[in-house]
């Protein structure tokens, strides 16, 4: 084995074998599933709750409009009238009431609500949008519309967009690919946050221990910070991994047994028509239709890749500075273009995937791993993955040489804060 | 004798500080060789340099015969002032992968290993923490780690600071076995006399300059200066032959050299302790004749002047 794998060894081992890590490994995510359990339980208990409006309609017009679902009945107490409809209410501390006066098809902004508190959003909502549908309804009908020719004429159009290069988009998916992006964008930076710390603290290890002269007259600094990453790095894979295994599982048999669903409460698609499972079926098509294969390997290539050079300026800190405390002061500039990048690919790259700004982000090394990610779903030229990939690789490697400078200059000097001059001063020792 | 070592003009700055300043040394194989200097002289500079730690701005080192390349670290032990180990990691574990670091193989590691382990009575640390040890024994460990892959070169940068009395001694045989087997060993440090009788080749450090080197003995032999610390006895206890000595003896001792008190721990009762010295003409034989008639001699002694003596009368005179 040569003195890298030795050292990536060692590395491993010694993040692995860590008291704090082991139960960090397997705490996280007991804890991750018992959250989502608890939200799960506590959103289902919120609903369990049954809510009852009595509706006082002296319009006539929506009688029995109104559909009682899970969670909320309406109660038509229109023939009593809205003052011993509120009595009632009062008596039988129902939620609220709701009051439609007599020319709500002139005045529609006379409905009213009596209540102690606000309603839910969607409460509010789903009642307005039945008042409006009714009212809009009548009032086409009162002009001779028949309703029935509306609903026949109603289509949907999806523009299938195609470029001179033969690769199809549509206009529907832009979301899921942004979605795509973005997500794989916000794992990367999770994946830096937790882990670069771990590599920082890792090479701050040898100037506590002060081991450091005895490691760096056996070998090059530049091949203990590569080993230091590329170890870290496995290590916390390995913990992800065990995280996602161990998570999934749990989530899987406490839903399986506890009867639990947790996709109903994300998804609160309630009564679909016809025409939004042909939405969800072109949703579906577009996924399938995305080049996964091609979308998965660059998200390796560009997860790595953005990883080891955020975890290599995160080794140049440590290299820098005595203990972790001295860090702070460097920890802004780091977290800064993860934030950048992650704006440019929501705002810029939805907007337009092949312009200026989206193209100059998917280059620029700090930005390039998750702004590309995002892009490449929309297809982007060979030449730009190219140098982008090129520039990555080269800024990880400068980065790494840069720290492994500032480690060799940096036990000359022991127990000195370093300025931003300073360690630039350094590198011409 | 050979030279294992030699830096041929060597200077190094950090930026306006001269640490080194074209500095020559050569360390004779199987030599024990004294690095000395006040702090801050650029020692331990050199020693980095020595270690490729930090490459020198011009000059070049030679080990034995080569200039230095990434291949010599597992010809060289060294054992920095700042010591330290992977406080979380056992030992038996820690030494083998320092040592496969310096380019040992794992088994023959392991053997060699157990060999040290034994010889400084360390069985049964092998699956400890160093956390778990007390400073003394994580030293012993330390020093295996500097010798276990049988380097030519040994560099001991303060060796017996932070050392125990029991374990500087034993540490202190090991090196000169060590030496014995044919290694040649570099002490560095600021306290000369602690490694004085240790070392027959030193090199003087003092503000990045070497102010002088060679041959200890050569050097002390130079530096002498036919001095002799007397103690005098009278021959028989009466009032008038000490008045002789104490009067007489020393007024004309004093009319023909340079005479000075002294003082000396014997386990006589000197009625007269001085220091003379005498001119280069004169031997050691011809005074101690002249004595010998006046009164008894009880104490005799070359003065020999220290290295720190010698360090100090150097300094002073550039």
């Amino acid at each position: 084995m040569g003195v890298l794998g030795l050292i990536i060894k060692r590395e491993y081992n010694a993040r692995v074998r860590n008291k704090s890590f082991i139960v960090m490994t397997f705490l996280s995510p007991l804890i991750g599933v018992g959250m989502i359990m608890l939200i799960i339980y506590l959103t289902q208990v919120n609903q369990d709750s049954k809510r009852t409006i009595v509706v006082v309609d002296e319009s006539g017009l929506f009688y029995k409009d109104f559909e009682s679902s899970e969670t909320l009945d309406f109660l038509d107490l229109s023939p009593a009238g809205l003052e011993s409809g509120l009595d009632i209410v009062k008596e039988n501390t129902y939620y609220g009431l709701l009051y439609i006066p007599k020319d709500v098809k002139k005045q529609p902004s006379t409905v009213k609500f009596y209540g102690d508190e606000v309603p839910a959003f969607a409460t509010l909502e789903g009642m307005e949008q039945q008042i409006e549908k009714k009212l809009t309804d009548e009032k086409l009908i009162d002009r001779g519309v028949d309703l029935d020719l509306i609903d026949q004429s109603k289509t949907i159009v999806s523009i299938n967009i195609e470029n001179f290069t033969g690769e199809r988009t549509s206009k529907v998916s832009n979301w899921i690919k942004a979605g795509f992006g973005g997500a794989a964008g916000y794992l990367l930076m999770m994946f830096i946050i937790i882990y670069g710390n771990m590599v920082m603290r890792s090479v701050i290890e040898e100037k506590t221990n002060r081991i450091i002269e005895v490691i760096i007259s056996s070998v090059k600094p530049f091949k203990l910070m590569m080993g230091k990453i590329i170890g870290t790095t496995l290590a916390g894979i390995t913990q992800f991994s065990i995280w996602i295994l161990i998570g999934g599982t749990l989530l899987f048999i406490l839903t399986a047994y506890l009867g639990l669903d947790p996709t109903s409460t994300q998804n609160p698609v309630g009564n679909m028509g016809a025409t939004d499972l042909d939405k969800i079926e072109l949703i579906v098509l577009d996924i399938l239709n995305l080049p996964l294969l091609k979308l998965a390997l660059y998200f390796i290539v560009y997860f790595i890749g953005g990883y080891f050079l955020y975890s290599s300026f995160y080794a140049a800190i440590g290299a820098a500075v005595d203990s972790e405390t001295d860090t702070q002061q460097f920890m802004l500039p780091i977290i800064m273009p993860l934030m950048l990048a992650i704006y440019v690919g929501l705002f810029s790259v939805i907007e337009n995937p092949n312009g200026t700004i989206s193209t100059a982000f998917s280059i620029i090394p700090l930005t390039s791993p998750i702004v590309m990610l995002m892009r490449i779903p929309f297809g982007v030229p060979w030449w730009q993955l190219a140098i982008s990939i090129t520039l990555l690789v080269a800024s990880f490697i400068f980065t790494v040489w840069f720290g492994s400078k500032i480690y060799r200059v940096g036990i000359l000097m022991y127990g000195k804060k370093p300025t931003y001059r300073e360690i630039i001063k350094w590198l011409k020792y | 004798m050979n030279d294992l070592l030699a830096a041929d003009h060597v200077s190094k700055k950090f930026g306006k500080y001269t640490a080194l300043n074209d500095l020559s040394i050569s360390v004779p194989e199987g030599s024990v060789f004294g690095l000395l200097g006040p702090n801050g002289a650029g020692k331990t500079t050199l020693i980095r340099i020595i270690n490729q730690i930090t490459m020198p701005d011009e000059g070049a080192v030679y080990l034995g015969g080569e200039p230095l390349q990434n291949k010599h670290i597992m010809n060289i032990g060294y054992m920095p002032e700042e010591r330290g180990l992977y406080k979380s990691m056992k030992v038996g574990e820690q030494v083998l992968y320092l040592a496969q670091l310096k380019g040992m193989s794992k088994a023959d590691a392991k053997a060699k290993s157990s060999y040290w382990f034994k010889r400084l009575g360390m069985d049964g640390w092998w699956d400890k923490k160093i956390q778990e040890l007390s400073k003394g024994q994580a030293q012993k460990v330390q020093f295996i780690v500097t010798v276990l892959h049988g380097p030519k070169l040994l560099i001991f940068d303060e060796p017996f600071s932070g050392f125990d009395p029991i374990n500087a001694i034993l540490i202190k045989d090991e090196i000169l076995k060590l030496r014995e087997d044919g290694a040649t060993i570099i002490f560095s440090t600021h306290r000369m006399e602690s490694v004085e009788e240790m070392c027959d080749h030193i090199a003087l450090i003092h503000k990045s300059n070497k102010v002088l080197d060679g041959n200890l003995a050569t050097i002390k032999r130079n530096y002498r200066s036919n001095t002799f610390e007397i103690g005098l006895e009278t021959s028989d206890d009466s009032l008038s032959s000490l008045e002789n000595l104490q009067g007489t003896l020393l007024r004309e001792m004093t009319d023909n050299w340079e005479v000075t008190p002294a003082t000396f721990n014997t386990i006589h009762e000197n009625d007269l302790k001085v220091k003379v010295k005498i001119p280069d003409n004169m031997t050691a034989n011809e005074l101690l004749m002249y004595l010998t008639n006046k009164a008894s001699v009880n104490h005799f002694v070359e003065v020999i002047p220290t290295v720190s003596e010698i360090f100090i009368e150097n300094v002073n005179a550039n």
